[in-house]
């Protein structure tokens, strides 16, 4: 009982409770009884080598794949439980950017951002407010215009982060966003993910740039074979 | 808004891949042509049979020399049958006048045949014209009968060709609208391999089902449509130019096929082309989107 008051004041914004998952056709799970709670306006790195299953954890929280054991909640919903119709709206809440950066490439920098907003609803009035400003955010001000090849490799994924973030997500996940940079455009995105963390939103990042997790000085979970091995609040890369 | 994206969407999709929408639309209104041809020639069949087995009279066939006995004899028993609806002699004179009437385009038969060589007939409207056998069974030995002959027989042979006729374009609806289906399947395939981006980012922000879908399932459906639409010029065009045309010699022998009764099978194509496009588009989606 104690317990359960316990997390309700804490409101973990995503919790993984035992969670097992095992692939059909993998001879040992990617993710093996594991349990992570992630507080409100947390930043937390996942870190391990390959295959280690922590890119199985941003899967699970998008509600991509379920896991075979456990609960994973997410905002307090249950994820496990949540039916497909309901995915899409859930979504919404979660913005997401991976190493790819996954941009149109027949879209300018604005309608890249603007395409987000529009498919879930909102009109173009609210896009021509709203896109603008987040541009200005992560530092893209004046490069609106600009298709995905014409811009470098770290000003498409500031892209791809106004993109995740233009609907105020709670949380942002990060799928080894710096994966395809070189280490100072590296770092100029992790002050932009820093930026976005304060306004309150709570970041997720899986990476395995051991640089980077030194320099921010975060949580790090660390995971090997599919098992957490550390979990430490001002961490470094092992 | 959302509706004008989706609709772009769709009009977008159907140019991109326009030689698949073009045979996709050429499948569809082939099938739906013979699905509306084989309907027509399904309430023609029917149409005609009433109309046929509404006047359709079994002859019994007197022997020349039978005796007046014989002839009432013969009328007793038919006016009390159950089977018989209407009775009428043909006396030789009458026969004649009818043999007449019937070869009136060919004199010199007419002049070597005589009133006292055509048999003399009752002419029989049944109840049932279904029942024929058992009146031929009952009559054909009576004394006095020559030979019992049906019409019907003779009409259902004709039903029997016409029915075919319908089976065949039944069939090849079908084999046409199963090319047209996988076709469907191939385009929504293709249309979402190369929106495949769109789709993956939509789905990541969390774009609903159906907006995702949408643009897919209706694409199919113009096509189908338009399908329906071709279609539907086909029938006007067969009408037109083959039953009003070619065959207008034989208007006396088949029932008519109206305006009405084509146009009226416009919305079964349309809606049948509409149906099998979504739910082909869906299922297809279902599979390859797995939204």
């Amino acid at each position: 009982m104690a317990l359960r008051l316990h997390r309700v004041d804490s409101r973990p914004v995503i919790q993984l409770e035992q969670v097992t998952k095992t692939y059909p056709k993998a001879s040992r799970p990617s993710l093996d009884n594991v349990s992570v709670s992630i507080e409100k306006g947390e930043f937390v790195f996942f870190i391990g080598p390959s295959g280690s299953g922590k890119s199985t954890i941003i899967k699970l929280l998008l509600h991509e794949v379920s896991p075979n054991k456990g609960r994973v909640i997410v905002n307090s919903k249950d994820v496990t439980s949540m039916r497909s119709w309901k995915r899409p709206h859930f979504r919404r809440s979660i913005g997401c950017v991976f190493q790819d950066f996954r941009l149109l490439p027949n879209r300018t920098a604005y309608e890249n951002v603007a395409f987000a907003l529009e498919v879930i609803g909102k009109t173009k009035a609210v896009a021509r407010r709203v896109v603008p400003e987040v541009l200005e955010l992560v530092g893209l001000g004046g490069k609106e215009h600009r298709y995905p090849h014409e811009l470098s490799g770290g000003e498409q994924q500031r892209v791809a982060v106004a993109r995740a973030f233009v609907n105020r997500p709670l949380i942002l996940l990060a799928d080894e966003p710096t994966g395809n940079l070189d280490p100072d455009t590296s770092i100029e995105i992790m002050r932009l993910l820093d930026r976005i963390n304060r306004t309150g939103t709570t970041v997720v990042m899986v990476t395995h740039d051991s640089n980077i997790v030194n320099q921010m000085r975060r949580r790090v979970v660390e995971i090997e074979s599919g098992r957490i091995v550390r979990d430490q609040a001002r961490g470094v890369y092992g | 808004m959302r509706v004008k994206y989706v609709l772009s969407e769709v009009l977008v999709g159907l140019w991109r891949n326009v030689t698949m929408t073009v045979a996709m639309i050429i499948t569809m209104a082939v099938s739906l042509t013979m699905l509306g041809a084989s309907g027509l020639i399904y309430t023609k069949v029917a149409d005609m049979k009433q109309l046929y087995f509404d006047n359709i009279q079994v002859s019994i066939f007197l022997e020349k020399e039978a005796s007046e006995q014989q002839v009432a004899d013969i009328r007793t028993k038919l006016e009390g049958d159950p089977l018989v609806r209407e009775v009428n002699y043909v006396d030789k004179d009458e026969a004649y006048k009818r043999f007449q009437e019937m070869f009136r385009d060919s004199p010199d038969l007419l002049s070597v045949v005589k009133a006292e060589q055509l048999p003399q007939s009752f002419r029989v409207n049944l109840v049932n014209p279904e029942e024929y056998k058992a009146i031929s069974e009952q009559y054909s030995t009576v004394e006095g009968v020559d030979q019992v002959v049906d019409q019907s027989r003779v009409l259902d042979k004709i039903f029997d060709l016409f029915t075919a006729g319908q089976n065949i374009a039944l069939v090849a609806a079908i084999a046409m609208a199963v090319a047209a289906l996988l076709l469907v399947a191939n385009t929504i395939q293709v249309a979402a391999y190369s929106k495949r981006r769109e789709v993956a980012v939509m789905k990541l922000v969390g774009a609903s089902n159906w907006f995702i879908q949408a643009p897919f399932v209706l694409e199919a459906v113009v096509a189908g449509l338009i399908g329906s639409v071709v279609g539907l010029f086909a029938l006007i065009g067969l009408k037109k130019f083959l039953f009003d045309g070619a065959l207008s010699a034989l208007q006396g022998l088949f029932a008519p096929v109206s305006w009405g009764e084509v146009f009226v099978t416009f919305p079964v194509m349309a809606g049948v082309g509409a149906l099998i496009s979504a739910v082909t588009a869906w299922v297809t989606l279902r599979f390859y989107l797995r939204v």
